[in-house]
């Protein structure tokens, strides 16, 4: 193969692959505009949410499309509960307490997901092909094509709906000043309780892309690391950064990968995204897209 | 205190004996204030003398220990200030508190956020109802824009603008929920001589136009004797006088309290 070309396939591989990362970052990133909370749970989420898919099927027999349905209502439901039972007495607390919250649940969605849907790796089948589409010298899974499909569709909602929305607009000041937004008669929890149904749907849909890739066990939370350089590029409370965020970290990955690991043997893969997190914190702490206000943090 | 005695029918906003305590601190101890339907009574007091605290109550941001407070006859207290403000309660706050990152335009509609009725899915898909009741919303933000005279920044995120149009818009933003009655804490703090000219000119034609009942809390003397149908003073968390400019002038209790600095701004207020 030429040089250029190689090239050119990271390059795609790597778009592809960070626009699904940039899905799993979009559930983190909704939660910190509403509510100023950042959720370090959010691998778990996904993970937990591809379980109960592979659990609906491999249980009861359930068709593929009902499966998902149970898994985007079981995460929409779990939103609610979570906000209701954990986050609601923590309004108004400072941030550090909802952090360490989500790293509490994050914990123990990986005790439970096991507990109640077996610990074994499980395959999620989705009904498209597993040969990869041959376009000149690209090698392109139809699994990525889709993973980004679903990221590009969501991304468009959401941001649409923070931009124009009456309702979006209104989570914005419930993100900004809660108090001031309970005076306008803004009913805050009813927002954060949206946000984490939102967060939901999102974390199941990542679910089943993820999971049909990776394989359905409590491992899969381990892609929720990645938005973290995602996120610190792209910026924590910017849906477009979200995007171009993942997209960085996707091709940042698959360029090292495919030059520095035949030279040092491997495994830089894991860590070029965070050496890159590193040097943009050294010079925009704010990330690329994000609001210039880190003191809250 | 006032001469005239007032059936509760006429009362906009009553607080009967609250008191409120933080920790070991007492910040408002046995105040009762009535809120006649239509007026401007102004609250002042030295700082610390529990003016915001008593604001913060009637908002239900927090709640007194003892006493009750009550809306148009009906009691209020314990009401969460999301549910306060639907019942028609708009208000300002001490420190700008505009949501910087949102336009002008968009300060005012969350203003009418309490009187928009579409439900979260038709307005995430903008259909039908909720894109009548936006359109509706929109053209009663734009009357208001006019009367404060905000025609070309409706556009500008809002944390840009100056600061004393970021108090206007504030104002704007609490008179777009069209409420019965205005909290304003402290408008005018920070201003110059015409922007405070501005905003009283602003304050009272709401009052007079609109019959809207104005509780303001304001530290510039002038102003508050100037505008104010009747004023209460606060000090040390207990309301020492109430009544009209010139009885709290004269008031014994009301000199006392701010030690000198309040003759001079007494006198000043005269002149």
């Amino acid at each position: 193969m030429v040089e250029w070309e190689f090239l050119i396939l990271l390059l795609t591989n790597g778009v592809l692959i960070g626009l699904m990362y940039a899905l799993i970052a979009l559930g983190f990133v909704l939660i910190y505009k509403a509510t100023d909370a950042i959720n370090f749970a959010q691998g778990e989420f996904v993970m937990f949410a591809s379980l109960i898919v592979v659990f609906a099927i491999l249980a009861f027999g359930a068709p593929l499309w009902l499966a998902i349905a149970v898994g985007v209502g079981g995460m929409i439901a779990f939103g609610f509960g979570l906000e209701r039972v954990v986050l609601r007495p923590l309004i108004g607390r400072p941030v550090v307490a909802v952090i360490m919250a989500t790293i509490g649940l994050a914990a123990m969605l990986r005790g439970i997901g096991p507990m109640l849907f077996g610990s074994g790796t499980q395959s999620l089948a989705l009904p498209i092909s597993d040969a990869p589409i041959i376009w000149g010298p690209l090698f392109i899974s139809p699994i990525q094509m889709l993973g980004a499909g679903v990221s590009i569709c969501f991304l468009a909602v959401f941001g649409w709906f923070f931009l124009k929305s009456r309702k979006g607009i209104a989570m914005r000041a419930v993100a900004d000043n809660q108090q001031v937004a309970m005076a306008m008669g803004i009913n805050v929890e009813r927002y954060f309780a949206l946000a984490w149904a939102m967060a939901g749907i999102v974390s199941a849909l990542g679910g089943v892309v993820w999971g049909n890739m990776l394989g359905v066990d409590v491992q899969l939370a381990l892609v929720g690391l990645k938005v973290f350089p995602v996120v610190i590029l792209g910026g924590l409370d910017s849906i477009v950064g979200a995007i171009v965020g993942g997209i960085i970290v996707g091709v940042v990955e698959n360029v090292a990968a495919g030059y520095l690991d035949p030279i040092v043997g491997g495994g830089t893969k894991d860590f070029a995204p965070y050496v890159l997190m590193i040097l943009v914190l050294m010079f925009r702490p704010y990330g690329i897209f994000g609001k210039q206000i880190i003191e809250r943090i | 205190m006032s001469a005239r005695t007032v059936s509760t029918e006429e009362l906009e906003l009553s607080l009967r004996g609250i008191s409120k305590h933080f920790g070991g601190v007492r910040a408002v101890a046995d105040v009762s204030i009535d809120v006649r339907r239509g007026e401007i009574m102004s609250v002042i007091g030295p700082n610390g003398a529990g003016k915001t605290s008593v604001l913060n109550m009637v908002s239900g941001f927090y709640h007194p220990d003892t006493g009750t407070i009550s809306l148009k006859g009906a009691d209020i207290t314990n009401e969460k200030p999301s549910e306060i403000a639907r019942l028609g309660v708009a208000r300002t706050f001490q420190n700008i508190a505009l949501f910087k990152g949102l336009s002008v335009l968009d300060n005012l509609m969350l203003g009418r956020h309490v009187r928009m009725k579409a439900g979260v899915l038709s307005s995430i898909l903008y259909w039908g109802p909720a894109q009548r009741e936006e359109v509706e919303h929109r053209r009663w933000v734009e009357s208001l824009i006019d009367f404060l005279k905000l025609q070309d920044l409706r556009k500008q995120p809002a944390g840009a603008l100056a600061y004393g149009l970021q108090k206007r818009v504030e104002l704007g933003r609490a008179l777009a929920l069209d409420p019965s009655l205005l909290l304003l804490d402290e408008p005018m703090a920070g201003m110059n001589q015409e922007e405070k000219e501005d905003m009283a000119r602003y304050v009272l034609d709401v009052n007079e136009e609109w019959g809207t009942t104005v509780v303001l809390i304001e530290h510039d003397m002038g102003v508050v004797m100037d505008i104010s149908d009747r004023i209460a003073v606060l000090d040390r968390g207990e309301k020492i006088a109430e009544g009209n400019a010139d009885e709290v002038r004269a008031n014994p209790a009301v000199i006392q309290a701010y030690l000198g600095a309040g003759e001079q701004s007494a006198e000043a207020a005269h002149g």
